[in-house]
């Protein structure tokens, strides 16, 4: 069988994986006491996880995750339809693309975290600023990748259509539409893991929900384990957005041989 | 009774305007007809107008001057009559080899049953059944091309424009379709116009071949195949007149004397 390598390899590499993670745990409950690393800098495994199950009774940190994964998930799906969207118009109309490039340059080059600040002024102490920073940083990455792979459908898949008498509409959604999913998919695992940077950071600048302000509270109180708890929801949070991304993906893309699929890193 | 024409060109001219600078004229007058169930081959140097001629049949593009008729009616824009193949298989990697078969008869509306009967006779005509749910990554160049084939004739053309269709395959793999499209465009009766640089197959599919100049593009001769068993191009292979016709056609393409014509090209290329 010439599956049986292939398969091989993929148990050493998560035995390897499993054992490193015992070897990260390990190091982290006893390495800073060895190092002489005071508690307050890094607190160690068991610290961490008596002041996460505080937080659970105390400081509703359930309640501040799904908070969080609301404002992340309605940021990600309106950030990557328009993005989608405007991909899809930008990629079929050259001369918008030309008018309206510098602009989208130029928003995509500022830094579009430090836009929280002004939507939280326009907006006040809601989740609204939070997901609207989210909708800005998804919104690029997904319609750069559908703008050019629509403009990179193979002419010749066009003219096949059209001879087939494929009206406009026939040939967007059989022929362009499918042919940006790949593209698509890679925008949107990138924006998966963004969403969570624009919630977190709106979060930060200001109120009084959400994991970014349990972060911010832990900070004000000097109280390290708080933070490293938040910062370890923060990434299950955005693990298990960027997984969705991936099952999404193989569902969708299941046509593509496996080799060219993303893998779960 | 006359022959029905199937397929023809008037006067067809084709001028480009060369990306602003002037224009160049890709076609120059072209004329020919093709009978029902005729195939005719269309070589000549690259970049002569071969595809500009067969995108003007297919209504893909409007010619400056003249026009194309098929089937009596004159071509204004892609129509039911024809079908074109190009030597990429343009399969849709997301479809099933079924499904990418079905793919113009979908679009042009054919209902789904009937559809399905005649994507499925043609699958098992060219031995693909057992592959017709499979993804094209999946199979082999030549199972790429022939599904490629069965998506052209699904959708039931009177005439079928084929662009270089096995170029891209190798060698043994390439007889072996041009035996299965012989085979099939004697059995569904189609008539076809083929592009192609290979004399061999030309003289070996054709009944007829048309040879081009260089731009502008003209017909300058008209070769009839006089060989038995047009079906059965690997037994014409071996037919002792096909050396001669192969011989005509490269004195025609002035074949030979090129080589001397590219020695400067590629000196000059050298000393860059």
């Amino acid at each position: 069988m010439t599956l049986a390598p292939a398969n091989v390899l993929v148990r050493r590499g998560a035995a390897a994986s499993a054992s490193l993670l015992v070897v990260f745990l390990v190091a982290w409950q006893w390495g800073p006491g060895w190092l002489g690393i005071p508690t307050f800098i890094v607190p160690p495994l068991s610290m961490v996880a008596d002041e996460a199950l505080r937080m659970w009774q105390v400081n509703h940190l359930l309640l501040h995750t799904g908070v969080t994964a609301g404002e992340v998930l309605a940021g990600f799906l309106i950030g990557s339809l328009m993005g989608a969207i405007f991909g899809y118009l930008l990629g079929m109309s050259p001369t918008a693309e030309v008018a309206l490039s510098p602009y989208i340059l130029a928003l995509q080059i500022a830094p579009k975290v430090a836009f929280a600040p002004l939507f939280i002024l326009w907006m006040g102490f809601t989740v609204y600023p939070k997901i609207l920073v989210a909708v800005l940083i998804v919104f690029f990455p997904v319609m750069v990748n559908v703008l050019t792979a629509v403009r990179t459908v193979d002419p010749d898949l066009v003219n096949l259509a059209r001879a087939f008498k494929a009206t406009r509409a026939q040939i967007f959604w059989k022929v362009e539409f499918p042919s940006s999913l790949p593209p698509m998919f890679a925008g949107l695992r990138i924006g998966s893991t963004l969403a969570v940077v624009g919630v977190v950071v709106g979060e930060l600048v200001g109120g009084n929900a959400g994991l970014g302000y349990l972060l911010s509270f832990g900070e004000g109180q000097a109280n390290t384990p708080m933070v490293f708890v938040s910062i370890l929801m923060l990434t299950l949070v955005g693990s298990v957005a960027y997984v969705a991304v991936i099952l999404a993906e193989r569902r969708v893309l299941h046509y593509m041989p496996a080799r060219m699929r993303a893998t779960l890193q | 009774m006359p022959p029905t024409v199937r397929l023809e060109y008037r006067d067809v001219t084709m001028q480009f305007a060369g990306g602003g600078q002037k224009a160049f004229t890709a076609v120059s007058e072209v004329s020919f007809s093709m009978r029902d169930r005729e195939i005719v081959s269309l070589i000549g140097p690259s970049g002569c107008g071969k595809s500009t001629l067969l995108n003007i049949g297919a209504g893909l593009l409007a010619p400056s001057a003249g026009a194309a008729f098929v089937d009596g009616e004159r071509v204004t824009g892609p129509n039911a009559h024809v079908a074109i193949m190009l030597q990429k298989d343009l399969l849709l990697p997301w479809r099933t080899v079924m499904e990418n078969v079905l793919f113009g008869a979908e679009i042009q509306g054919v209902a789904r049953d009937e559809r399905r009967a005649r994507a499925q006779a043609l699958l098992a005509a060219f031995n693909l059944t057992e592959f017709a749910g499979h993804y094209p990554y999946q199979l082999s160049g030549g199972m790429r091309q022939r599904a490629a084939l069965a998506r052209t004739l699904a959708v039931d053309p009177s005439v079928l424009l084929l662009d270089e269709p096995f170029s891209a395959v190798d060698a043994q793999t390439r007889m072996v379709l041009q035996r299965d499209l012989a085979l099939t465009l004697q059995r569904e009766r189609k008539t076809a116009l083929l592009i192609t640089h290979d004399l061999l197959e030309a003289v070996t599919l054709s009944d007829r071949v048309l040879v081009m100049s260089r731009r502008p593009g003209r017909i300058i001769d008209e070769i009839e195949i006089a060989l038995p068993e047009r079906d059965n191009p690997l037994a014409r292979r071996q037919d002792a007149k096909v050396q001669g016709y192969v011989a005509r056609l490269m004195d025609r393409l002035d074949i030979g004397s090129t080589a001397d014509r590219s020695a400067p090209r590629a000196a000059g290329q050298d000393s860059v």
